[in-house]
């Protein structure tokens, strides 16, 4: 037992830190199922592969049965009818998108049409119960109209989606993996126990670094594999270019973690700048929706933050098939962050 | 011979309006070979001057040197050959025994096998136990083997049976005794009196950062000129002054301790009698009376003017 690969302090020090995680089933579910949770539910909320139902409300009326009856025809039409106060109380609370009268008589009958002109919903579904109406009417189309229904992989919600939860989970795992595991061991003086120790300081910080990693590459590939069951997300560009955002994404946001709890002697501190450093990124980094819609002025600031490249390099692999050398850049900057926050935390790192 | 460890105008202060002098200027050597004790009140200084000397805090001036080494230039050295147990140590609570002292092993070039340090602690039946199930006394072993592993030539363990039953103490003497035979040095930080009676060669006594005294207890004690203590409280009539008894014969000291009076005496044959002889002149009644051998704590008390419990901002009188 005294020498020998296996009793290398490096690989020791990851033993232990890797039996640490795997016997907190805390926190595994969080590192693990959340982000899952996350993408499932999203990506059911949000996919794109069936037909908006139209909600229509017919005001009671002598005509009103027959037209119901004309509307339901076809399957895309949800109708109702009601009094008028019912319709309008309907439309108010988006039950229904559209309003439909029947005035006049039998012979010079005439179609109004209840709805609010910034809804999008409420414009075609006017457009959409008018076209039914003519036609049953007998209007004639002069110039034939075709239609192909397409579903493009890599344009919907769901594309967008999962590169970005890929990037919160890599914020995420590396931020609390890191940060809070050295408060922890701060506040119980396990530090303080090896730093009486021979140990050599930077075994300690790499093993807590690549513990993280690997906790981190069957997250990711969970992700990919299930979003591609489920939802047919699949990615234009190679694995190599992902491997290496993932990489790169991963010792960063560890190096962060690092950085956060350099210091800190508290949880509730090290929560504190937690989520100080990661609110900013969840709403501005581009998880959920685009940072194009953040006004110009703050855009460059945003374009700086950690997560960003991780985000946007991953969209423009998985989405529009890029190579290494359009991510570069975004490569650069993570890269740049991982160094200088990497050099600050072992500067000002705190043992007891 | 260098010694195990060598104090010089050791001082600690911590910035502050005014500073707080921790350490004020320590002069210590500890032989090698032996079981040398620290004795003292709660913020006596005690764990500033043991943490001084294990390298995880600096002196503000002063310094210590280790089995010869400087801190400042043989750090990594000096790790390799000392082994030491904090005040309350807690490890990773979601390892197994055999997985902690394994990965303390891995730091030390050479040291001992983790089964054996399990052996010499008596915790062979938990090496597959995590540390968080383990009671206070076997996690307060676990911390001392993790001290052993490397296989020190000094051993520093600051307090190491506080909270625990008495039989693991007793468990943890046994260890420290044995590797004291072994040919290593202990330095023990303790304010079990019994404790360093019974295990150290010479003990320190630490009082507001400075050491009042250092020798062996027996001489220590032996010092007193005393060797028993008789201790007595009174009723009825108004409490007798102060220094009420000083002037028997085979007195030496007289104190106040809570609400009985102690004196020190040299033969309590002679001096028994003649306190009874005054309790009845003065009208008052004996309500308890009991003798018991000197121990450090009357050395602490004849040195420091105030008991143990009492802590750093005791009364004087």
């Amino acid at each position: 037992m005294s020498s020998g690969f296996t009793n290398h302090p490096l690989l020791q020090l990851f033993i232990a830190r890797f039996r640490e995680f795997i016997r907190t089933p805390e926190a595994v579910f969080w590192s693990y199922v959340f982000p899952l949770v996350m993408m499932i539910s999203l990506g059911l909320a949000f996919r794109s592969d069936s037909v908006e139902p139209v909600a229509v409300c017919v005001e009671d009326g002598a005509a009103a049965d027959q037209i119901r009856q004309v509307l339901q025809a076809n399957p895309r039409f949800v109708v109702t009818r009601g009094t008028p106060e019912q319709c309008r109380q309907m439309l108010r609370s988006g039950k229904a998108e559209l309003v439909l009268t029947i005035e006049g008589t039998d012979s010079a009958r005439q179609y109004h049409f209840l709805l609010d002109q910034t809804r999008p919903g409420s414009v075609s579904a006017r457009d959409a119960v008018n076209d039914v109406l003519q036609r049953a009417a007998g209007r004639k189309d002069p110039v034939e109209t075709k239609e192909t229904a397409v579903t493009e992989a890599g344009s919907r919600y769901i594309d967008f989606l999962v590169p970005g939860l890929i990037g919160m989970g890599l914020m995420g795992g590396g931020v609390w993996g890191v940060g809070y595991a050295i408060v922890d061991m701060r506040i119980r003086q396990v530090l303080k126990r090896l730093l009486g120790t021979p140990m050599k300081k930077h075994h300690f910080v790499a093993a807590m670094m690549a513990s993280r990693l690997v906790f981190m590459i069957p997250e990711i590939i969970v992700i990919l594999i299930l979003s591609r069951l489920m939802f047919g997300v699949v990615s234009h560009g190679g694995y190599l270019p992902i491997s290496l955002i993932v990489l790169l994404g991963a010792f960063q946001f560890a190096s962060i973690g690092l950085i956060i709890a350099s210091r800190a002697r508290t949880l509730e501190a090290v929560a504190g700048l937690m989520n100080l450093t990661m609110v900013p990124m969840w709403i501005g980094s581009g998880i959920f929706f685009s940072a194009d819609r953040f006004p110009a002025l703050v855009r460059p600031v945003i374009r700086l933050l950690p997560l960003t490249p991780v985000i946007s390099s991953l969209r423009q692999v998985m989405q529009e098939g890029a190579g290494l050398v359009t991510i570069l850049p975004d490569l650069g900057l993570m890269a740049g962050w991982l160094v200088i926050t990497f050099l600050v935390a072992l500067r000002i790192f705190r043992w007891d | 011979m260098t010694y195990a460890i060598e104090c010089r105008q050791l001082t600690r202060t911590w910035p502050g309006n005014p500073p707080v002098e921790a350490v004020k200027g320590i002069d210590l050597q500890v032989e090698r070979g032996i079981c040398f004790g620290v004795l003292g009140p709660n913020g006596a200084g005690k764990t500033t001057t043991i943490e001084i000397c294990e390298g995880l805090q600096t002196a503000t001036s002063g310094e210590a040197l280790i089995l010869g080494m400087s801190w400042k230039t043989d750090g990594d050295q000096i790790r390799q050959q000392i082994g030491i147990s904090l005040q309350e140590t807690r490890l990773s609570e979601k390892l197994t025994v055999l997985e902690t002292l394994t990965l303390f092993r891995s730091f030390f070039h050479s040291g001992l096998a983790p089964l054996a340090v399990i052996d010499r602690v008596s915790l062979r039946e938990k090496i597959h136990s995590r540390i968080r199930t383990l009671s206070g006394g076997q996690k307060q072993r676990v911390a001392v083997a993790t001290a052993l592993v490397g296989n020190p030539q000094l051993l520093f363990l600051d307090e190491p049976t506080t909270g625990l039953d008495p039989q693991s103490r007793r468990d943890l003497w046994r260890v420290i005794t044995d590797f004291r035979e072994g040919g290593g040095t202990v330095l023990l930080t303790t304010h079990y009196m019994d404790e360093a009676e019974r295990l150290c060669d010479r003990v320190a006594i630490f009082d507001r950062g400075q050491i009042l005294a250092i020798d062996s207890p027996q001489n220590l004690i032996r010092g007193l000129g005393a060797e028993h203590v008789v201790a007595f409280a009174v009723s009825g009539g108004q409490q007798p002054p102060e220094d009420f008894g000083s002037g028997l014969p085979g007195v030496i000291a007289v104190r106040r301790e809570s609400d009985h009076r102690c004196l020190s005496v040299r033969e309590p044959h002679v001096a028994i009698p003649a306190l009874l002889e005054l309790i009845k002149h003065s009208g008052l009644q004996l309500s308890s009376l009991t003798t018991r051998q000197a121990t450090l704590e009357d050395v602490f008390v004849h040195f420091a003017g105030h008991g143990l419990n009492e802590g750093t901002e005791g009364n004087f009188r």
